[in-house]
């Protein structure tokens, strides 16, 4: 068990002013999101919901490339992640969501995800492809090397079509 | 002029909330030498104690990661863009495998 577990509330609220401990997303980004975890499955899949600064609204799903290639890590290409940062800023974005897939245990953040963790604003999605024909979809926030877990609310046509 | 170096969210606690900040000197080690002077604390999140570029972090002279440019020993000049970005990595590999794999957290 990973040290410095919370329970949601107090945590969040100690954490951030303007965050719920739900991650609200559309649907369409969620089903987008397990298509390119089963599609790279065995390897881990990885990328980024963008959405407005200050709005927590993952609105722009952007798969990125899991420079590792592995079944047990990933990490984003530093090239492809200072282009995606860059479009992100000319747009007034942010990393809203911030994903990658376990595909042999469980969507629960490691002791590696932890430590990398860096974006103290973003949901970390985890989605587990162990089971070939249901997904395990989860969301934390990782703040300071703690983990709070949130609930996931999938709704229907946040995004504009 | 001097050098422009953007910082994170996440490091943001050690410069007063700044996302800019400006710093002067010829190589990437001596940029972040003379940002500590004003940003108590940052080179500690950049730099290992034993003395190489942190893992989890990446950094950039313009459009290069510095990895590529001789990492600390990086060549920076005045008008030139600094940009830190944390690293997005992780994965199911436990922390011990991850850091033998990487030579190093």
């Amino acid at each position: 068990m990973i040290a410095g577990v919370c329970t949601a509330t107090g945590q969040v609220a100690k954490c951030h002013g303007n965050v719920n401990a739900v991650l609200t997303i559309d649907r369409a980004i969620v089903d987008a999101i397990l298509a390119h975890a089963r599609r790279d499955h065995p390897d881990e899949a990885c990328g980024v919901v963008a959405g407005p600064i200050d709005s927590d609204v993952p609105t722009r799903h952007i798969p990125m490339d899991n420079a590792a290639r592995s079944m047990t890590f990933y990490e984003f290409d530093s090239m492809e992640h200072l282009r995606v940062w860059r479009e992100m800023d000319d747009l007034d974005e942010e990393p809203v969501v911030i994903y990658h897939s376990h595909t042999a245990t469980e969507a629960y953040p490691s002791r590696t995800d932890v430590s990398f963790a860096g974006e103290p604003n973003a949901h970390y999605l985890l989605v587990s492809t162990r089971e070939p024909d249901s997904e395990e979809i989860r969301s934390f926030r990782i703040v300071d090397g703690v983990v709070t877990e949130e609930e996931v609310n999938i709704v229907d046509a946040t995004v504009k079509a | 002029m001097a050098i422009e170096v953007r910082i994170p969210t996440i490091l943001r606690s050690y410069t007063g909330g700044a996302k800019i900040v400006e710093g002067a000197g010829d190589t990437l080690t001596e940029l972040i030498d003379d940002l500590d002077t004003r940003h108590s604390g940052l080179k500690g999140r950049l730099i290992t104690p034993e003395g190489g570029l942190h893992r989890f972090v990446n950094i950039y002279v313009n459009d290069e990661d510095v990895r590529f440019l001789g990492a600390l020993d990086a060549k920076v000049k005045d008008g030139d863009s600094i940009t830190i970005l944390p690293a997005v990595a992780g994965g199911a590999l436990g922390f011990a495998a991850a850091a033998a794999l990487l030579g190093g957290l």
